[in-house]
């Protein structure tokens, strides 16, 4: 007779494969298969004690405590990178801890890779899913069955998933093509997955995203029938609404460390947000001399009712407007993929609008080339240094004149390495932060070194607008501080400055002005000193009241 | 961090060490020869024979040699055609299309504006192979902007409708009646003719792929466009957004390549056939396509791939005869250098 000691005793015989033992697999991790007596004693299914995780220049997890019981769904809320998804890479064996160990059913296991973890119960459901489009929903769960034979056994496979399927009323057809179904049924397949795959934790990372309104609805009841039976749900996510809707737990993650695990019931939203993106008005550089009469300055950059074709890609804007005067900082406030990006794609003439227009210091530029927009003064940092702003092959000194080169050509041909070098050493010798040596291939640097040479090229250029994005992300403390004086060093000497991020006390920090986004449209604007952080943070998730 | 698997641009160059890469890909290549003879010794041939008598009618000879020169000529072109596109991320599958385009263009001017001086009459067709290829590159391109074809499937298929076309006219218009009803022109005169040199079939248009490989070599190494090639082809969203005109390079680039191509196609007609017939190339364009990425399109390094594939196409012909093996065989041989070339020589170049 084969238990599954974890689960619902309900359920052993319906589920329960003749083949597959649950104690087979998990004997390699040296898991208790007596955790029955575990669970009655309340031991936790998951335990993390000082899990820390450290990369270069960043503390992505620091000392982290976590207990998931059996039958929870446990939410894990924080803004990006607050060290949610490194966390939960540790716990699906991706990443190795620093320091700190794991215990599952109050034994201490070792997760050296995504296999250790599958072989101790744990399954992930990640974004974007892992299936197969062109297989069936059989053929996509026997990809990832861990005790099949030679030769696939459709028809017991198949009652299986219908089993499953049944059970927790997943509405799955094992014989559909993955291709052909939406978006909330492939979640539910990759969750029939992990349950046959004998998974007792579920990652499932910010599972609602991909989800229409009434599929959210329904996988909430999924978890509820999950949690029935004993599963755990780990429930990634910044919104606050779901969280309070399905949690038993909260844990709130910032900066790297846990501020405190509260229960839905005895919390509110306000609180959270609090939690998430801290209380106070931060230590800011400057609280006073915020701009807000310009008489007759004219604004450098204008937005007028831009709105771009809401059947492109991600999310669009709808009728953004908003302009910045030379020597201000338009602070841009806003969960990423709220519409941000397109702001600057829209600047540069990446992405066309539908309507409205753009204006630099005057003049319409509507059909501008690229290098004519940069031409004109505008100085841009992107959001991904790597992806949009550097050729990983070569040169630190190469990218340094990306765009640029015709101004070190002899004859407008041949390269002048002289002067380039020459470019380059007055522009790294008056930066105030330690720049990667010129002679270094751009790929081999770290995250906050390729930060460093675009921050270095766009800002040496004195830029008259300058539209920067997350400019502090993955630099450390110091340089963060740095990067924010240069920006105001820029503002003093005229330059006009959108900044994005998330980051509030950033934002909080140097803006003249904040506008928050939200789906593609401007929700508030406000000088600094007329809201709060909270209040921005509300805005930020949704809660437009 | 994002693993990057895109080739350094010059990874033969840049990587520390030409010789040690060099060594490594030469090895390889005796291995896969190995590998062939033991195929040989299984099909029941004396190896060693057989390869001997492969030395003797290629690198052991003058006339050999010469044969060599006469394949690697079209060959390099080729390649050439395939790696400048390719360096800013397009993919040119269609060098045998531009080639008979070229050779067809080229054609043209060797059968009706030949009246002239050997130096007049063999620029202009080298001019009209160029646009010839060039203008076969641009439908690509074309489709490319209007109906955002990808280019891999037009240049591809372009191919069937240039040699069709060729065809067409040494079928119909062009062919030659005085030619037994057989599908050819006429014969070009004396001074559309690239002449021969040393008694071989090698010829003066050898001039025209080092020409081609050493601008080339130049441009990439020392120019401002060559500089912004590398950087197209590192990372296009970059270049883009620093104002590069990564369309305009683009387009540039594949005419460029189809010219090269068409080029190739000239050499062939007026250097080896002199006149143009049906399968006037026999599978250079793709030939070339490969030297490309054996030479991991670097133009000098594509030097190396055209004399390799050259001594291979050559060798495999003389197999047929001394070891009595199918014209395949040496199919089979090229397959092997492929696989050993491109799944092994790369590694000492990425391994920093």
């Amino acid at each position: 007779m084969i238990t599954v000691p974890w689960r619902n005793k309900r359920i052993v015989h319906e589920l329960d494969l003749p083949l597959v033992s649950d104690c087979q697999i998990t004997e390699d991790v040296s898991l208790p298969c007596a955790s029955e007596e575990a669970e009655v004693a309340n031991v936790p299914l998951l335990s993390l004690q000082g899990i820390t995780k450290r990369f270069p220049g960043v503390m992505a997890n620091n000392a982290i405590d976590l207990d998931l019981k059996h039958g929870e769904v446990h939410a894990i809320l924080g803004e990006n990178g607050a060290g949610k998804s490194t966390l939960m890479k540790i716990i699906y064996g991706y990443y190795q801890p620093d320091a700190g160990t794991i215990l599952m059913n109050g034994k201490e296991v070792k997760l050296r890779s995504p296999q250790d973890s599958i072989r101790s119960g744990v399954g992930m459901v990640f974004q974007n899913f892992t299936l197969v489009p062109a297989m069936t929903v059989v053929e996509n769960v026997a990809l990832f069955w861990p005790d099949q034979g030679m030769v696939l056994n459709h028809k017991t496979l198949s009652a299986r998933i219908q089993e499953v399927s049944d059970r927790y009323a997943l509405e799955v057809d094992p014989s559909a093509r993955v291709g052909s179904l939406t978006m909330g049924q492939r979640q539910k397949v990759e969750l029939i997955k992990l349950i046959i795959a004998n998974a007792r934790l579920l990652i499932c990372d910010e599972p609602t995203s991909v989800l229409a309104p009434h599929e959210v609805e329904g996988l909430f009841k999924v978890f509820d029938e999950l949690k029935a039976d004993g599963y755990a749900i780990l429930f990634i996510t910044h919104k606050l609404r779901e969280v309070m809707a399905t949690a038993d737990r909260i844990t709130v993650l910032r900066h790297g460390a846990v501020v405190g695990t509260v229960s839905p019931k005895e919390t509110t939203t306000a609180e959270l947000v609090t939690m998430m993106i801290g209380n106070a008005l931060p230590q800011a550089i400057r609280t006073e001399d915020y701009r807000d009469e310009w008489g007759e300055t004219e604004p450098a950059l204008e937005f007028s009712n831009v709105t771009t074709d809401p059947a492109d890609q991600g999310v669009n804007l709808k009728q953004i407007s908003f302009d910045v005067r030379p020597g201000e900082i338009l602070g841009v406030a806003g969960v990423s993929g709220n519409g941000q990006e397109k702001i600057g794609e829209v600047l540069l003439g990446l992405h066309r609008k539908q309507s409205g227009s753009v204006k630099l210091n005057g003049h319409d530029i509507e059909g501008w080339t690229v290098s004519a927009i940069l031409n004109a003064g505008v100085g841009y940092i992107p959001e991904d240094a790597i992806g949009m702003a550097l050729v990983p092959d070569m040169r630190v000194e190469e990218n340094m004149v990306l765009g640029e080169i015709h101004s070190f050509a002899n004859q407008n041909v041949f390269l002048d390495w002289g002067a380039i070098r020459e470019r380059i050493d007055a522009s790294f010798s008056a930066f105030p932060m330690t720049m990667p040596e010129p002679g270094l291939e751009v790929g081999t640097l770290s995250g906050g070194n390729m930060q460093r040479v675009v921050l270095n090229r766009e800002l040496t250029r004195d830029p008259r607008v300058l539209v920067a994005y997350y400019p502090t992300r993955g630099l450390d403390v110091n340089t963060a501080e740095i990067t924010r004086a240069l920006l105001l060093k820029a503002r003093e000497a005229g330059s006009a400055t959108v900044l994005i991020s998330e980051d509030l006390d950033e934002l909080f920090a140097i803006s003249d002005r904040l506008m928050v986004m939200h789906r593609g449209e401007v929700v508030g604007h406000s000088r600094p000193a007329d809201t709060s952080a909270h209040q921005v943070g509300m805005l930020m998730t949704g809660h437009l009241d | 961090m994002t693993q990057h698997i895109l080739p350094s641009p010059m990874p033969w160059f840049n990587s520390g060490g030409v010789l040690p890469v060099l060594a490594r890909n030469i090895g390889l290549i005796l291995v896969a020869i190995a590998l062939f003879g033991l195929f040989l010794a299984l099909m029941g041939r004396d190896v060693l024979d057989a390869y001997s008598k492969v030395y003797n009618g290629t690198l052991g000879s003058k006339s050999g040699l010469g044969e060599i020169g006469v394949r690697m000529i079209p060959f390099v072109l080729a390649g050439l055609a395939t790696a400048l596109p390719a360096r800013v991320g397009l993919i040119n599958v269609g060098g045998e299309g531009q080639l008979h385009f070229g050779a067809w263009l080229a054609t043209g001017v060797a059968l009706y504006a030949s009246g002239g001086p050997l130096f007049i009459t063999i620029p202009f067709m080298v001019l009209a192979g160029f646009v010839g290829g060039s203008a076969w590159a641009g439908v690509a391109m074309l489709l490319r902007y209007w109906r955002n074809v990808n280019e891999v499937i037009s240049t591809l298929l372009l191919n069937f409708v240039a040699i069709l076309l060729v065809n067409v006219f040494v079928f119909g218009p062009w062919k030659n009646p005085d030619g037994f009803g057989y599908p050819y022109t006429a014969n070009f005169s004396p001074s559309a003719i690239l002449p021969a040199i040393g008694g071989t079939r090698f010829h003066w248009g050898f001039v025209l792929p080092v020409i081609a490989v050493f601008v080339l070599y130049f441009v990439f190494a020392k120019t401002r466009w060559g500089y912004n090639i590398r950087a197209i082809g590192g990372n296009p969203d970059a270049a883009q957004r620093r104002g590069i005109p990564v369309g305009r390079y683009l387009l540039v680039a594949m005419l460029a390549g189809g010219g090269i191509a068409g080029v190739a196609g000239m050499v062939e007609v007026a250097g080896v056939q002199h006149h143009l017939r049906p399968e006037i190339s026999n599978n250079l364009g793709f030939l070339g396509f490969l030297a490309s990425w054996l030479a991991r399109h670097n133009p000098l390094a594509i030097i190396g791939a055209g004399f390799l594939l050259a001594l291979v196409v050559v060798g495999g012909d003389l197999l047929q005869f001394s070891a009595d093996v199918p014209s395949g065989a040496s199919n089979i041989l090229i397959a092997l250098i492929l696989f050993m070339v491109l799944g092994f020589g790369h590694r000492a170049v990425t391994s920093r």
